[in-house]
This record gives C-alpha cells, structure tokens and sequence, in this order.
C-alpha cells in the first residue's frame, strides 16, 4: 500500500513543483493561461535571453492567469514590487485594459514598462467573395449604412480589436461610432471563421491571425495597420497609404515591476535590445508574423504613455469608461 | 490511394522505437492524470509542456506525447468516475450515472471493460474520420454562426429535463443556479465586468474545474466524514476483470452512434467533449426509453458518454489543426505548443506539413492501441491507485485536488471558491438536486448568452434571425422535441421508474 501512497504523492509533487516556480533566479510571469501571445513571449524571449547568455540560468516561466492580466498587474504591484528577477510579459491588450480601468484600482504608472521587441500589426479582413475591394469602399458603405457591415474579432467590446475599426472611421470623419457592429468571439481564428461564413462582414484582427486563410485564400486583407507594408505582405495596402492616418500594432513585450533601481531597469532594457537583435529572435518573429519594433527603456515609456492616452479617449466616446 | 501513402509516410515517422516509448509514457501518464480527480487533459497536458521543451523535442515527438497524454486522460477518467463518483475529469462526468451505480452492484470490472472498450472505438473513429475528412470537415465550422451555437446550446439545455426521471423542476433549478455562476465575470459584448464585486479574482468568470472539483470531490468527502465511510462512494470493491463479450456485443451500435454524434460535437469550436459525453448519454437515454434503465447501471449508459467523449476529443482536433480554432480547453494547449514549435495552424497546414500531420494521426492510431491494452487487460494497475484504503486515499483526493485548483491561477480564491463548492455540492446532494446540471450551466451559459447577444447585435435586435438557416430549425426542432419527448413517454408508458432516484443523487 506504500507503494500506491508514493503515486498519488508523486503526483502532487510533480504538480507543486510546477505551480510554485520561483526556483531559478530569473522569471517571467506570462500573465495567462499555456497559449496565446503572452505565454509564448515569455517563452520564447525566456530561451534566447538564456542561449545568448544574457542570464545563468533558464528563465523560469509562471502563468499567472486570472483577470486578462489584472491578476499578475496586481501581484506584481503589491507582492513583488522590489523584485529585480521579474519580467512580466505585455502587449497592447495590458496598455488597453490599464486605460480602461480594467485592472481595478490599478494604473501604468505602478509598473515600468521596460521594452517592446516585436509587433503584430493590426488587419482589416473581409471573406474572398466580399464587395469590399479596398478600406474605402468599406468606410464608404459604413457611412451610409452604419448596420450594413458588422466586425468580428477576438477581443471583448471594447478591446484592441473593436478599437482598430473605430480609428479608421474616426480617421475618416465618421463620428458615429456607437452604431458600429462588433461582436468578440474566441480568439482571431474564430473571427476569420464566422467572417468566411457570412454571418460578419469583416474581421479586425492580428496579422498573425491571418497567414494562414491569406495562403488558403479564403480571405483579403483590406488593410494592414503598420507605418510601412510588412516584409512578406507587400501586396496588402497600409490603411495609411489609402488615406487613413491609423497605426495600431499588437506590441510584444515586458514590464517590470514599479520599485526597482534605475541601474536595474537598464540592465533589463539592454538584454531586451539584445534579444530584439539576436537571429534566434528574428527567426521566431518570422515564424509567427511578428514585424519588427523594438522600443526599450525611456523611449518606450514615453510611447506607452501617448498610447493610453489614446485609449482612453476613444474608450470614453464608445462608452467603455465614462 | 493517396490516403494509404500518406498513412505510410506518417507510420515511417510515428514508428520509432524512440516515439513508440513517448507515446506508451504518455498512455500511461495520461491515463493516471485523468484517473485523478482534479486533473484533466488540459493540466496534464499543459504540466508536461516544459518537459517537452527541457528534452528538446522535435515537432513530432512531442505532439505523439501530448496528443498521448490527451487521448490517455480522456480514458482514465471514467476510472474514478466508475469507482469513487467522482469524475476523473469533466467530460467524464455523465459516466458516473450509470458507471458508478455499476460498481455497488458489483460490476466495477464490467463498467470499466464496456467503457474502456467504448473508449477506443470513439477514439477510433475519430482519428479514422480526421484523417480522412478532416479538411472537409472544417468547413462545417463556417456553417455555425451564432444563431446555430444558441439553437445547439438550447438543445443541450432542452433534454436537460429527461436527465432526472424524478423531478424535472430540480434539474431546472441545477441548471439555473448554474446559469447564473456562468453570468459572473467580464461581460464580452460591453466590456463590463458582472457581479464580481470588485473582485479580479471573479472578472475571469468561474473555471468549471474548480467547480466540477468542489461539487464532486470535496463534496465527497465531506459525505465520507459525516457517515464516518459506511455510505461513501470511497471503497468499491473490484473483483476479477473479466470481459464481457456479450454485453460489449449488444451495446455495439450504442457505440457507433456516440461516436458519430460525439466527433460533431468535437469538431464545433466552443462546444468540446463535455457537451459530446452529454448529448450522447441523452440521446441513448431517449432511445432507450423509460425502460432502458438508464441511471441504475447499465452498460449502454457508460458505453454512451465514453464513446461519446473519446470521439469528441478527436474531432476537437479537426477545428484545431485546420482553422486553428481549439475546441476545447486541451485543444487550446496543444495549439499553443503547434505555434511554439513555429508550425501554424490553418487550412494550408495539411498540405505544408504533410509529415507532422499524418506523423499525429499514426501516433494516434497507435496510442489508441497502447491504451486499449492498458485500460483494458491492464486496468487493475490504475484500479490500484484508487483502491488504497479510505484513510490514505480521502486525504490523498483532497490533497490532488487543492494542488490541481492552486496549479490553475496559483491563487488561494480558488481554493476557497472550490471549498464553498463543496459545501454547495454536499447541501445539493442532501436535498438530492443532481450537481450535473450545474456545471453544464456553468460550462456552456457564457458561450450561450454570448451567442444570443451576438445574434442580436447582428440581427439589429430582430428574433426571427434565430429560426433562419436550415441548420437552426433543424437544431430547434430537435429541441423542442427533446424538451417534449420525455413527458409523452412517461404518459404512453405510464410506469414510472423508481430505481433511477437515488442512484442519480447519492
């Protein structure tokens, strides 16, 4: 019977080992469940920093799920505000929460945001077979029918998804944008699927998200959201080029927590820049349609801070936040 | 034949000793994973993705290990189920209402041996149909809109009332307690977070693991505490497993049909082996009839769901690998690792990757094979995991199931949640209100309002948009008669069934 006692301990031990982490020097909280952008972050950059020894040892990765980050945001704030091994992993979904007031009580000014070394630029997408042929006549069609065409994308109402559409009209003067359709689903393949199906007229998403329909050629993309035509997709226009002064890309990258010392903040911005410059790094980008953007440090901040502001305003005109 | 020299080319890569050892490991820790209360196909297979990586798999020897595990926990969870009623996992759960009664009859070893067997013919079908199929099947996804999920959800929620021959109004009130747990948390179509109280802990909404774990196994115990063991589930004896041949003969078609009816279900994102296990058992339960038995230990009513089960968690793949939409939970994972080993899902996978895919559909032909032997002629050696005495295992359960819940967010809200849970559960168990009901409300109330709402902001707020794709009124329709059906039955056969009250309940 000793024996079956040692299993189910076994078991468990493996488990608490798992779950409480913290044993090697270095961690990245992914701020989310196995999956996803902010788990592959801190996966990935955790194994470059480690091959291009930039640390010891192999950064040890914690998923911190709960809240759409808020619950890490807070633990990181209140528990472990002094701790200079931290990195947190972050895209533009922690930045559009934190101007919305979503994390509770919490604001960006409790963290530092350290570095961005990556991009997924936001797309417009609509089914192959869609009247649609360039972002205008999409605008155009909003303008006159604001019902006529509804958005799916893999964030809640008034997420980074539903956001993107917004800009380009309001960029293009139309100021309506309570009556704009949006419906969040599960995830941007999700999105493609019921926009393939006819049942939204277009999908707002990530480039990454697409690759693989754009291939198949169940889809187009009207648009891509970035200051220049993505390596690899040049046939597919910038909003910009077409008119509409919008960028909005899904940045990847860090924060570290709020109390640690200027030296130790550079010290993470230089590694971050090392890793953003590494070929494993480009390798991984490419691999999963990620554009290049590194901002780090100071400059970062200071981006970080315009893109809240941002945020918050047009949060307020759709009623997100009051 | 293409399909025969693709089936050749992924054998020549499945076939290594080197993967044929990943694939009989992952069998066997899968199916303790799922044997074990708490721990599901989605911990065991996230719990063993950085050991993949540590080892420095290649694209195909870690999915043959995960897809392994995966396939592993989805039979090992009938174990408990049959054996402690306590579901080893969550599609496991309609597998206690006749697995278990089944074991205090004495026949633990036939229930495990029919369900076992029911497994693999799930599992079967299924990788035979997504290798056959499956880009194909991927379109079907296209098809449901969210009219279509709200009509489909409702039919779930319409046979609900046939799940309890004894009173239909505590059922409802299961669902409807688990209905509204589904409404807390950040509400998707306005941004606003619901009856969270301010709470980030309560914004994600309520995981149902941690309440299929409060309302099963802690409830569980506290019944074994109170009645000192005598009326627990806890101690089932297992004689000799022999196989009943004749009763996986006559249970033959039960089979198949779950397994069909289960991979659809499968192949629908959002919906997932749970909803699969449940529409399977329902679906037999009506063809059964009143006289069927069904609830009181009969092999169709464990062979169901597991087939059912078994077939969904194939058919999750299909949504998975082709649009890279996951269907499930676990699907969810092995997406993430497919992205981390850069290979993407999406409809051009099948043709850029011909090696990885038809390397997972041998491995999984395979695995399907180690783990009939294992759960099959074998099984005593999982039995034995659960069969120590009472007092190492309650604290054992109640110990796997803390670590599980903590393992999710790594917070001791969870913990709490799951302990009221299980207050909850033991409260339910008294008034004998079946808990089955509430975790379905739970699991499928935030993708069924979500549908609606949808549907409504699509349809500028105009109801007939629900009624207005064949596959809707066809979804309705059966509906309304799985809702009506069970009351003319009881009226033609006006016999009712007293035996299925309490073995539903205790």
């Amino acid at each position: 019977m000793k024996f079956n006692l040692l299993k189910v301990l076994g078991a468990s031990a493996v488990l608490s080992f798992t779950a409480a982490g913290a044993v090697w020097s270095t961690e990245c909280i992914a701020p989310a469940n196995p999956g996803g952008g902010w788990d592959f972050t801190c996966r990935q950059v955790g194994k470059i920093l480690f091959d291009i020894h930039q640390v010891d040892a192999p950064v040890q990765v914690t998923n911190m799920a709960g809240a759409g980050g808020g619950l890490a945001f807070s633990t990181v704030v209140h528990e472990r505000n002094t701790d200079a091994d931290l990195i947190v992993a972050a895209s533009s979904a922690t930045t559009t929460r934190l101007a919305q007031k979503a994390y509770g009580d919490a604001t960006a000014d409790q963290v530092r945001f350290v570095g961005a070394i990556g991009a997924d630029p936001g797309v417009i997408v609509v089914a192959q077979d869609s009247p649609f042929k360039t972002l205008t006549d999409m605008v155009d069609a909003i303008k006159a029918d604001p019902s006529s065409v509804a958005f799916a994308g893999g964030s809640a109402a008034g997420g980074f998804d539903h956001m993107k559409p917004l800009q380009i009209l309001k960029a293009a003067g139309f100021n309506d944008i309570t009556a704009v359709k949006y419906i969040g689903v599960d995830g941007g393949a999700d999105a493609i699927t019921q926009t393939v199906g006819g049942f939204t007229q277009a999908m707002t998403g990530d480039m990454s998200e697409i690759v693989g329909f754009l291939k198949s050629g169940e889809v187009r993309a009207l648009a891509v959201l970035s200051e220049e035509r993505v390596p690899g997709f040049e046939d597919i226009p910038t909003a910009k080029e077409q008119g509409y002064d919008v960028v909005a890309v899904n940045w990847r990258g860090f924060y570290v927590p709020g109390g640690i010392t200027d030296t130790e903040f550079n010290s993470w911005a230089d590694k971050i820049r090392a890793v953003a410059d590494s070929d494993e790094w480009k390798e991984a980008m490419a691999a999963n349609g990620l554009a290049p953007f590194t901002k780090v440090g100071a400059d970062f901040q200071t981006w970080i801070d315009q893109v809240i502001a941002q945020t918050a305003e047009l949060s307020r005109e759709i009623g997100v936040i009051q | 034949m293409d399909i025969f020299a693709n089936l050749a080319l992924g054998f020549s890569i499945a076939l290594s000793p080197f993967t044929l050892f990943l694939a009989v490991i992952g069998c066997f820790l899968g199916t303790i994973i799922g044997a074990l209360p708490g721990l599901g196909p989605s911990n065991g297979v996230a719990i063993l993705i950085p050991i993949t990586f540590s080892m420095g798999l290649d694209a195909t020897a870690a999915l043959v290990l995960l897809t392994s595990v995966y396939y592993g926990a989805m039979y090992g969870g009938r174990i408990s189920s049959i054996l402690l009623n306590i579901p080893g996992d969550e599609p496991a759960m309609m597998t206690t209402l006749d697995g278990y009664p089944m074991a205090k009859q004495g026949r633990a070893g036939d229930a495990l041996v029919i369900s076992g067997v029911a497994s693999f013919i799930g599992a079967l079908f299924a990788t035979i149909a997504l290798a056959l199929v499956a880009p194909y099947l991927a379109r079907i996804a296209y098809k449901f809109g969210p009219a279509e999920y709200f009509a489909l959800y409702t039919l779930a929620f319409a046979t609900l009332g046939g799940m309890s021959s004894n009173n239909q109004a505590k059922s409802a009130l299961a669902a409807f307690v688990g209905l509204s747990i589904a409404l807390v948390g950040l509400d998707n179509n306005s941004g606003f977070n619901r009856f969270t109280g301010g709470n980030l802990h309560l914004s994600d909404g309520v995981d149902f693991l941690v309440a299929i774990v409060g309302l099963f196994a802690v409830s569980e115990v506290f019944v074994f505490i109170e009645t000192h063991g005598k009326n627990s589930a806890v101690g089932v004896a297992l004689g000799k497993v022999t196989i009943p041949w004749a009763e996986i003969w006559t249970t033959r078609w039960v089979m198949l049909r779950a397994s069909v009816v289960g991979f659809v279900a499968g192949i629908l994102p959002g919906a997932g082996a749970s909803l699969g296990s449940f529409m399977t058992y329902m679906m037999e339960k009506g063809i059964a009839g009143e006289k069927g038995g069904f609830g009181s230990g009969v092999a169709k009513g464990v062979a169901a769901p597991e087939a059912g089960n078994n077939a969904a968690a194939g058919g999750a793949l299909v949504p998975m690998l082709t649009l890279g939409v996951p269907g499930s939970g676990t699907t969810a994972v092995l997406l993430a690792v497919l992205m981390t080993l850069n290979i993407t899902p999406g409809p051009t996978l099948f043709s850029d990757r011909p090696d990885v895919i038809w390397g997972l559909i041998a491995a999984l032909l395979i695995a399907n094979f180690v783990l009939l032997l294992m759960n099959v002629p074998l099984v005593k050696i999982f039995v034995r995991v659960l069969m120590v005495p009472p007092a190492v295992l309650m604290p054992g359960v109640t110990m796997i199931s803390f670590v599980g819940i903590y393992s999710l967010s790594g917070s001791y809200f969870d913990l709490v949640l799951m302990i009221i849970f299980g207050i909850m559960g033991y409260a339910f168990r008294k008034m004998d209100i079946p808990t089955v009901p509430v975790i379905l409300g739970i699991l499928l109330g935030y993708q069924m309002e979500n549908n609606l709402r949808h549907a409504m902001t699509l349809s500028d707020g105009d109801w007939t948009y629900l009624f207005s794709s064949p596959i809707s009124i066809g979804l309705w329709i059966a509906a309304v008669l799985g809702f009506v059906a069970p009351v003319f039955l009881r009226g033609m056969l006006k016999k009712p069934e007293m035996r299925n009250i309490e073995d539903l309940v205790d």
